[in-house]
């Protein structure tokens, strides 16, 4: 984990200055408008966030970011041009042009935004890592772990934060460590520990892969950080305003309960809040370099934020994911947009 | 004394020395311990086949559309059928996938025709498809000629990525091999250097490095608006590390020539390219052949590595269906259906290289 995060920082900021030269061109918005595509960089996989369905259409919660920007930079939401990038190779693809979004579960970070020429537009995704427990133990709450037998993979940071977890809660706990994430995986079902440890968004695809994913429940609590979100390359404030309020304009429209069944019966909507966001009252894409129909296209071809987690990895998915901090805040949880106005 | 003159008719050799339980005697049975080792043998044959079988195709389930049509108590080849396309395709548009099909039936038919020693104008079709068909394919499937519709090269994918990568890769290596062969065993210094340079250097570092070095490096190294293709980026980078080892097969195989052979040559007043031409180089591929298509396969098995630069080979395109959530656990049949598709086409090439071998074998073996 370290070594690929200083190879990471080694590679990146050692070939920044070049990257920041090669830099110089037109206005991204223009090139994007030019080419009729948003180059999007995707996982190469990662269930639920990025992966091709059964017809090779790329589907996921970072997907439909890259789907948002494309409906309100081009109308058109399909107008993608995926890069799978691998976890080396993605910020360097950002900073060489290669892809414009880079939309690949990417933790926000200090070193991250200050040190690579990144900057993060937003979080789609509130991650961190959570526990998975099995049904018949009865435990719905982190608090009740004292004593447990916890399967955990060596060697990361999820390692640290479990003993962190335990220590700050005065808490027992006895870490069972394996290798990799299916040895893992392979210790829980056997029963090798009551709890297994990782990312909620994986835990979740974990337990599918049980021989029987009923037999064991994810806890909601969650005892680290990981916000995940969209980033631009620094030095085009247009564009990452534009990817900012894409995700914006989502968010708000779950809040206003604006979703791609309702927007057109919206448009009539007397509700301020509504006909601002809709382009119905002044035009908030004009300051962005967009029509005022943006977030109009956004919603009625993407979806609010609510249908995209629901599809992807929430209730409606496999992977059924609740909704936890990543629910609004009037929900009780922290995803908060800046109003449009 | 009595002669008998009528000859004894034939009569069949005991069934004690020919036969199948002769041969069972002989091979499996032919004392107490080749016995109980032969026992074991079996039974652990037994152990594993029963299961396999049972897992792959007894309990296993083969028609549906979705996950829900599994049992989960043996195999799901219902995962593998809907995802065959991309298998095959990676992500190009279902629609399109026709110039892709004429591709591939080009493809084998042009390798069946240079294959079959009995089909006649092998030079004229050689050229097509050394010099036409890479253009004809190109345009076919990258399209924005013709009114076909571009298909840029991050939705190729599959096993046809995979045929590109391997045979874009060979047939680009071979003359680049056979050049840095002859160029390490010249007399002129500046040349010769050169060539164990770069066959050194190549063949010193790890494709995986190559290709990395190609993907995240080389950008940042680029003016700003040249990027160069992705999939190009890695066919250069496996062409020149393939030349290397190619190289040095064909090295091996020019060193197996006895001298006498070019000695004879030059006296009969022949240049360098006509010794090399006509005399050293089809005695020395003949014999390398082996070697070449060992070459071969494990370039063929080594594109996979391209999928740690974002293209989808088929074991890329296989890793990717298995993180869509809605076929999340079904990573064995994934596997095993590629596995099976390598196999196929690495055991092919190696019959046909033995095949090859016997057929051009004028005494040189022992």
């Amino acid at each position: 984990m370290l070594n690929k995060k200083s190879l990471v920082l080694a590679v990146s900021t050692g070939a920044l200055a070049l990257a920041s030269m090669s830099n110089a061109h037109a206005s991204t918005l223009e090139d994007t408008l030019e080419n009729g595509e948003v180059r999007c960089g995707v996982s190469d996989g990662l269930p639920g966030f990025s992966a091709p369905d059964d017809d090779g259409n790329w589907q996921g919660l970072d997907v439909d970011v890259c789907r948002a920007v494309a409906a309100a930079v081009l109308g058109d939401a399909d107008a993608v041009e995926y890069v799978s990038l691998n976890a080396v190779e993605r910020f360097t693809a950002l900073q060489s042009g290669e892809v414009d979004v880079l939309s690949r579960n990417t933790t926000w970070t200090t070193t991250r935004d200050t040190t690579l020429g990144i900057n993060f537009a937003g979080v789609n995704f509130y991650d961190g890592q959570g526990f998975m427990v099995n049904r018949d133990l009865g435990i719905t709450d982190a608090s009740e772990l004292d004593g447990a037998a916890i399967c955990v993979q060596a060697g990361t940071t999820t390692e640290l934060n479990l003993a962190d977890y335990f220590r700050a809660n005065d808490m027992e706990f006895d870490p069972i460590v394996f290798d990799t994430s299916e040895q893992t995986v392979g210790g829980y079902q056997a029963g090798r520990c009551d709890v297994l440890t990782s990312d909620t968004s994986q835990l979740a695809a974990l337990r599918i892969q049980l021989d029987d994913p009923d037999s064991s429940v994810v806890l909601s609590d969650v005892i680290s950080k990981e916000p995940l979100g969209p980033s631009v390359r620094q030095g085009d404030d247009q564009w990452f305003n534009i990817v900012k309020w894409s995700l914006s304009a989502m968010l708000n429209a779950e809040e206003y309960g604006i979703s791609s069944e309702n927007v057109d019966d919206m448009m009539a909507s007397e509700d301020p809040n509504i006909a601002r966001l809709l382009g119905q009252d002044g035009n908030y894409g004009e300051g962005m370099g967009l029509e005022a129909d943006w977030a109009y296209n956004i919603i009625s071809q993407v979806g609010n934020y609510a249908q995209s987690y629901d599809r992807n990895v929430g209730m409606d998915s496999p992977l059924q994911i609740e909704r936890g901090v990543n629910a609004l805040w009037i929900d009780g949880g922290v995803q908060y947009a800046p109003p449009i106005r | 004394m009595i002669h008998n003159r009528d000859m004894i008719t034939e009569r069949p050799a005991p069934k004690s020395v020919i036969g199948p339980i002769a041969w069972l005697r002989a091979n499996l049975f032919n004392g107490p311990i080749n016995s109980l080792f032969t026992l074991i043998g079996l039974y652990i044959v037994y152990l594993l086949f029963v299961p396999s079988v049972q897992w792959a195709f007894i309990n296993a389930d083969w028609i549906g559309t979705s996950r829900d049509d599994c049992s989960r108590e043996g195999a799901c080849w219902v995962f593998v059928n809907a995802r065959i396309g991309q298998f095959i395709y990676g992500l190009y548009p279902s629609e399109e996938t026709w110039r892709a099909n004429i591709i591939f039936a080009g493809f084998f038919a042009l390798i069946a025709w240079l294959a079959i020693p009995r089909l006649p104008f092998k030079r004229w079709v050689a050229i097509f498809a050394l010099v036409a068909f890479p253009v004809i394919a190109y345009v076919l499937l990258h399209g924005g000629y013709f009114g076909l519709e571009r298909i840029p090269t991050n939705r190729w994918g599959g096993l046809m990525l995979t045929l590109l990568l391997a045979t874009v890769g060979m047939i680009a290596a071979l003359p680049i091999g056979i050049m840095l062969a002859l160029g390490r065993r010249s007399d002129m210094p500046i040349v010769r250097s050169f060539c164990v340079v770069f066959i050194e250097f190549w063949r010193g570092v790890p494709l995986i490095t190559i290709l990395f070095m190609a993907s995240v490096m080389l950008p940042l190294f680029l003016p700003g608006d040249m990027n160069i293709d992705r999939l190009v980026r890695a066919l250069i980078g496996i062409t020149l590390f393939q030349s290397a080892y190619m190289a040095e097969v064909i090295r091996g195989g020019l060193q197996a020539i006895p001298k006498g052979q070019e000695e004879a040559a030059a006296a009969l007043g022949m240049t360098y390219w006509k010794r090399m031409g006509l005399i050293v180089l089809p005695q020395a591929l003949k014999m390398m052949i082996p070697g070449i298509v060992n070459t071969f396969i494990s370039l063929f098995k080594d594109t996979t590595l391209v999928m740690i630069i974002g293209l989808f080979d088929l074991l890329g395109i296989v890793q990717a269906a298995l993180s869509d959530s809605r076929w999340l656990g079904f990573s064995l049949e994934g596997y095993v259906f590629a596995a099976f598709m390598f196999w196929v086409f690495c055991f092919s090439m190696s019959r046909y290289s033995q095949y090859l071998e016997r057929k051009l074998h004028t005494g040189h073996r022992n």
